[in-house]
């Protein structure tokens, strides 16, 4: 218990102080990179919670594609982080609004959650049917039946996305080379290699 | 828990929807440009083949574990759906041609996005509401900035999706304050923990509140319809032509069918909500478009005026109501295809122009197509005995009967302001010296479509009845 509570203190306090370092450090590679240190902690986090699944989908998904996207938008974008400066104290005062909003809001939403509301109780029995199976089976035996439904709309939504990113990107210029394989693999060999007699101490012209 | 057959055969049109659409997409891939034209028919001819599985033959009952819900008003505005978006793609034909995009992904999203409609007017679980949401609402956006080298267009959508993203967040916090209050997402669950007390909750009460909020965005009703004038104008003409219906309907469906299904309980609470949402849309629908001078933008005023009135059914919450929306809904379909597909002709030397003024003289140089022009606004003013006057009679009788005196007195009053800015446009057709006349319409779809909604709307100005008791039929879905 107390192995893992001390975890859990680690734990939270690096994603706390990398989600900090996030907003506050100078160079926006340094800023994406902390941004995975705080998914990671943050996986940890929900290891600790016995959520396994979500722990390894938040590393394949977040650190393995989205903080990589970052960081690849970053590089390629040349931001100049004295520009984007300017605006922060303009721009601070509603955003400590709305972070305001937000924290009343969870504290409120807290209040109501713990104050002997039966809801809590509700979701556990919606729980119950999975006991004590892992997560990631639990999972698997609903998704495909169940939730078959959900799961192949969703890829519905998935490919609208990847039609839309095509058609809204995506431009033939003329006059680009391309690589195309058939035509590569079917030349013949005469076309491929010629075959040249090296005479001693001559070399190739 | 296995899905049994009866599932397969309750979802057969969203099926072979989805189905057909895959193929199409293969087929446009592996031939490129060339395939466009057949891609376009073809979906055209599935869109309406998947209208008439819904019907042939009927069947209702829920679906994949109750996350999908057949019954005869989603039926109806299924059918309604697909009929707008079925129409909505050869319309945009001769546009696309001319700015040179038409190209064969565009019908395999628009059939993408009905899919998703489908999907959310079938919801009967808040994960089913929001996926068909989504995948809506991303076929959509993508549609917007199809002309992307346009920057209007482009800007249309970027506009569109991140206020939409907004909105989904919303919908998707209020959604998860209602799982956790109510300890289920299943439509049924929901329902049934209101009855059980949970009703009271301040939790609930909020998540009910965002939920409709989202809602309110996606149907484009005050105070979310910022995005409304500006997305319509800058989206390509046939795009707003079909965010005008399809969406609209579909949307529409999905607020009634949430509101009345598992929130029936907290009637007292939404239907507050819902009145001040639909009187404020059609007083802003009324006032904001008296100047506009740009035609599209005054259809977007427009559309937020007539969903205000069929909210105004929706507030009665009685089966009239109910009914008086969908008549509504089928009128609104017809007035606003034949009106777009009036604006899609409006051409000056070759040049597409979108103002009210370039419309002036039209009465002279091609009284056809005023004449068809004159007869749509007329009804959209609700002028008697034009079909969009018996619209809005059945929606008032209905609030009346509900006891909503009120908002159906101020429902009169905008349709009288509203009435302004539609009679402007028949008197710049008929009284105004044109500068120079616009080019002479050419025939094919969209001359076709307009005369035949110019029709529809007097066949069923004549003899609204068939068409009401369809709507009847339809409503008796919610109140079995």
């Amino acid at each position: 218990m107390v192995l893992q509570a001390i975890a859990f203190y680690v734990f939270a306090f690096i994603t706390m102080a990398s989600g900090a370092m996030v907003v506050t450090s100078r160079n926006p590679i340094y800023s994406v990179l902390f941004l995975i240190l705080a998914f990671f902690n943050a996986a940890a986090l929900f290891l600790l919670l016995g959520a396994e699944f979500i722990a390894m989908i938040l590393v394949i998904v977040y650190v393995g594609a989205v903080a990589v996207l970052f960081l690849f938008v970053v590089m390629m974008l040349d931001i100049k982080i004295t520009a984007l400066r300017e605006g922060f104290l303009k721009y601070f005062p509603i955003g400590a609004l709305i972070g305001a909003a937000l924290l009343a809001e969870i504290l409120f939403a807290l209040g109501v959650f713990g104050s002997g509301s039966t809801t809590i109780t509700a979701l556990d029995r919606a729980g119950a049917r999975v006991g004590t199976m892992e997560n990631t089976r639990a999972i698997g035996q609903v998704l495909y039946t169940q939730y078959f439904y959900l799961f192949q709309a969703a890829g519905a939504v998935l490919l609208v996305a990847m039609i839309g990113a095509i058609v809204l990107t995506l431009r033939r210029r003329p006059g680009v080379r391309r690589q195309r394989i058939g035509e590569q693999l079917f030349r013949p060999k005469d076309q491929t290699i010629t075959v040249v007699k090296v005479p001693t101490r001559g070399g190739v012209s | 828990m296995p899905i049994g057959l009866e599932s397969w055969t309750l979802a057969r049109p969203e099926i072979f929807l989805a189905a057909v659409t895959a193929l199409l997409l293969v087929y446009g891939v592996l031939r490129g440009e060339e395939s466009t034209r057949f891609v376009a028919a073809a979906t055209t001819v599935a869109l309406l083949v998947t209208a008439l599985l819904i019907f042939i033959p009927y069947r209702q009952g829920t679906a994949f574990a109750s996350l999908f819900v057949v019954d005869r008003l989603t039926g109806t505005m299924k059918a309604l759906t697909l009929v707008g978006a079925a129409i909505a793609i050869p319309m945009s034909q001769s546009y696309f041609e001319r700015v040179k995009v038409w190209r064969f992904e565009y019908p395999l999203l628009v059939a993408l996005s009905s899919l998703g409609m489908m999907l959310m007017i079938s919801a009967n679980d808040l994960m089913s509401l929001y996926v068909g949401l989504e995948l809506q609402s991303l076929a959509l956006y993508v549609i917007a900035a199809f002309q992307r080298d346009s920057v209007r267009s482009t800007e249309a959508g970027i506009k569109y999706f991140v206020l939409g993203s907004v909105a989904s967040g919303m919908l998707l916090f209020g959604a998860s304050l209602i799982y956790g209050f109510c300890g289920g997402t299943a439509f049924v669950q929901i329902s049934r923990a209101l009855l059980d007390g949970k009703a009271g909750e301040l939790g609930t009460v909020i998540g009910l509140v965002f939920v409709v909020a989202g809602l309110a965005f996606k149907i484009a009703a005050v105070p979310f319809h910022m995005w409304t004038p500006d997305v319509y104008e800058g989206a390509p003409t046939p795009v707003t032509a079909f965010f005008a219906i399809s969406p609209k309907i579909a949307a529409l469906s999905l607020t009634v069918s949430v509101l009345m299904g598992p929130f029936k309980p907290l009637f007292a609470e939404w239907q507050q909500i819902i009145i001040v949402v639909s009187v404020l849309s059609m007083a802003l629908g009324a006032f904001a478009a008296l100047r506009q001078p740009n035609i599209k933008r005054l259809m977007a005023y427009s559309s937020i005026s007539n969903v205000g009135y069929i909210l105004l059914g929706v507030a009665s919450g009685t089966e009239k109501g109910i009914q008086a929306m969908v008549f509504y809904l089928v009128i609104y379909t017809v007035m606003t295809l034949g009106t777009f597909a009036i604006i899609l002709l409006m051409k000056r030397r070759d040049v597409m122009v979108e103002n009210v003024s370039d419309l002036a003289g039209l009465g002279r140089t091609q009284p056809m197509m005023a004449f068809a022009m004159m007869i749509l606004m007329f009804s959209l003013a609700g002028i008697p005995p034009l079909a969009g006057f018996w619209a809005k009679l059945y929606i008032f009788m209905a609030a009346i009967e509900a006891q909503l005196f009120w908002p159906a007195v101020l429902g009169v009053l905008a349709s009288v302001v509203a009435s302004y800015y539609y009679l402007r446009i028949v008197r710049a057709m008929y009284f105004d010296e044109p500068a120079e006349g616009l080019d002479r319409m050419t025939f094919g779809v969209n001359r076709a479509v307009a005369i035949a909604a110019a029709l529809l709307v007097a066949v069923f100005s004549l003899a609204p009845q068939p068409l009401s008791l369809a709507a009847a039929a339809a409503a008796k879905g919610l109140f079995p």
